[in-house]
């Protein structure tokens, strides 16, 4: 009892200790005194809390097609004629509030857009890591690769690979597979900005004596890559990760709208935004344009944090 | 300069064989070529005769060197969902998204550069502090919303212009050309701002940035100090070392907006060639797939061989250090 007393005594205490020695950082400083670095990292978490519990956040329910009432389909958004407050920005065709519509979707955007990169990160850095370390033919090939790849817009890549996955998967499963599908194809249209960023610097790091003195002690060469030589590359990886998850978020959004995403049964922003297309020319405009300005603010804020993130942890500036 | 010209030459080669046998794996694996043709209640022996007929029985390698021997001049084979030779349904799609490009281009650069100059020469100034923000915005927004957006106001809200298509075109010999009739213009206003704004983006920023950063070099201090006037200053001595960068850039962003015409001619119903690659992906239409990827890798090497012989115009360094220590 006792003990388990003292234990989280000293838990909270490194805790505050780690709390307190991070308020005083050069990066809290910087983050502290920069308003737009405040305002993008409050909008993303509201993002995330919404896309993490959105039946909390969403104002109706929007798979429940018993709670649906077509009396209230294409109501317009709540401040105009015939607006009703209940649907803040208006409902679809089929009576369903498009507010909730977009919570939901943003959702499977972010689930998307996060495990893309992630995967995008692990290839890339893995990559850039051998390359870098081991040098000679293994670090021409993937450089070699790497640069065949750059010769295509990253949108390119990723609409092939899409077409390509799904080609082999067959139109009938393709269904189930849609959001592997789609997380695949954006991490491998992104992966070689880490590992062109994680090779160059490893090329440096490798050279270091901690490094030598790691081989010395007979420490094998994954846990040199990945303790050793990793947490002193992964500075400069988590700028072009935040980056990156932009064109992420872009690229998902893309590629629903393009009908080559996440089928409308789980719509995810751009597949909200590819529906409410449809309804652009008639008059229906809410039912495009709010997903749209959703997804524009969440990139803008992502962009603008990846911008405060490359100046505040790039020690050439300071 | 001729060592350089070589190792790029070669550089590009190696793309193109790469691209090639790529192109080639997929033709081959995905999707059988003999089915495709004769239909799925062919019977094994019709199958294995065609087989035959078409070489497609042969050794690997050698199938691979037919299929370059026949992509040498051009031959792609049919389209499955067409059922066109690929190469005549590349080119009659082909004018409609080289001008688009080049338009959205030229309108990004016109934009671009001039702002980016005046946003580096009054840095603190609020309106260059805007339009900095807005160059934000523009990077942040996804194409085919920004498309939404021109279409709701200039055609839904406003009626200018149209919402979707070429307007009336115009051939020149086998190239047409929507760019001479007022309908095509005003067909291609709304399209090319869309690619316009991502590159006007990109452009103003790198402008600014490179120039922010020449106009504190001791060369500018200099031309100043002979009491050169500031036009001189800032654009015969500043905006010049720009260049280099601008260029690379620029280069790689032309073939990065044939990328992008992938959404936007989706958007506007453009019949230009990212809208026929789509409507391949969306049926696995793998002979204009490989098509279109060689198409985009060529495109890709002739830009990049034509940017690189520009840092040779642009920059006199360059052929300068070529005499003192051979090639760059």
């Amino acid at each position: 009892m006792m003990s388990a007393i003292i234990a989280r005594e000293s838990v909270i205490g490194r805790l505050n200790g780690w709390l307190a020695r991070s308020w005083r950082s050069d990066f809290a400083h910087d983050f502290r005194r920069s308003p737009i670095a405040i305002a993008s990292m409050a909008i993303i978490l509201l993002y995330v809390a919404a896309a993490s519990f959105p039946s909390f956040f969403a104002p109706r329910p929007v798979f429940d097609l018993a709670t649906l009432d077509f009396a209230d389909a294409f109501k317009p958004p709540a401040w105009l004629a015939g607006g009703d407050w209940r649907f803040l920005f208006g409902a679809d065709d089929q009576g369903r509030d498009v507010l909730s519509a977009i919570i939901y979707g943003l959702r499977v955007s972010l689930f998307v857009s996060v495990a893309a990169v992630a995967l995008s990160v692990t290839i890339g850095v893995t990559l850039g890591l051998v390359a870098g370390f081991f040098g000679g033919l293994l670090d021409s090939v993937i450089m070699r690769i790497a640069d065949l790849q750059l010769t295509f817009p990253a949108m390119l890549v990723a609409v092939l690979v899409d077409g390509l996955l799904r080609a082999s998967v067959g139109q009938r499963f393709h269904e189930e597979f849609a959001v592997l599908i789609i997380i695949v194809a954006i991490a491998l249209s992104g992966w070689v900005q880490y590992a062109r960023t994680v090779r160059g610097l490893t090329m440096v790091v490798a050279t270091h004596n901690y490094v030598l003195a790691a081989r010395m002690l007979g420490r094998s060469v994954p846990f040199i890559l990945f303790r050793h030589i990793l947490p002193n590359v992964a500075t400069p990886v988590f700028v072009v990760a935040t980056i990156q998850l932009a064109v992420a978020i872009i690229l998902e959004a893309t590629l629903s709208f393009v009908g080559l995403g996440i089928p409308p049964t789980q719509p995810s922003l751009g597949t909200l935004i590819r529906v409410g297309n449809g309804y652009l020319l008639s008059g229906e405009w809410w039912l495009a344009i709010f997903p749209g300005l959703a997804l524009l603010v969440l990139v803008l804020a992502v962009n603008l944090l990846g911008d405060f993130l490359r100046d505040a942890l790039n020690p050439r500036l300071k | 300069m001729i060592g350089f010209l070589a190792q790029r030459l070669g550089q590009a080669l190696f793309v193109l064989i790469a691209v090639s046998a790529l192109a080639f794996l997929m033709s081959h694996f995905i999707g059988d070529p003999v089915v495709a043709i004769l239909g799925a209640n062919s019977t094994g022996l019709q199958r294995d005769e065609l087989r035959r007929q078409m070489g497609l029985d042969g050794p690997l390698i050698l199938q691979f060197i037919d299929f370059m021997g026949r992509m040498l001049v051009g031959e792609f084979g049919l389209s499955y969902r067409l059922g066109l030779p690929v190469s005549r349904v590349l080119l009659e799609r082909m004018p409609a998204t080289m001008e688009l490009a080049l338009v959205g281009m030229v309108i990004a650069l016109a934009v671009g550069i001039p702002a980016g100059i005046y946003c580096a020469l009054e840095r603190r100034s609020a309106a260059s502090r805007i339009v900095l923000g807005l160059s934000l915005l523009g990077i942040s927004m996804p194409s085919f919303f920004m498309g939404m957006l021109l279409i709701f106001l200039f055609s839904v809200v406003l009626g200018w212009l149209p919402s979707f298509g070429r307007g009336e075109t115009v051939f020149l010999g086998w190239w047409t050309t929507g760019l001479l009739t007022a309908s095509g213009l005003k067909a291609i206003l709304m399209p090319a701002i869309t690619i316009a704004v991502f590159q006007f983006a990109m452009i103003l920023r790198l402008v600014r940035a490179e120039m922010v950063e020449v106009l504190r070099a001791d060369f500018i201090r200099f031309a100043r100090a002979r009491g050169l006037s500031r036009r001189s200053v800032h654009l015969r001595h500043a905006l010049v070392n720009t260049l280099v960068p601008l260029i690379t850039i620029v280069g790689l962003q032309l073939g990065s907006i044939i990328g992008f015409a992938v959404v936007t001619e989706t958007v506007f119903q453009w019949p230009g060639l990212g809208l026929l690659f789509l409507q391949s992906v969306a049926a696995a239409d793998i002979p204009v797939l490989a098509a279109f990827l060689v198409f985009i890798a060529i495109v890709f090497v002739t830009i990049n061989l034509i940017v690189d012989l520009c840092y040779y115009a642009i920059d006199p360094r360059l052929r300068l250090s070529d005499r003192a220590a051979g090639p760059a």
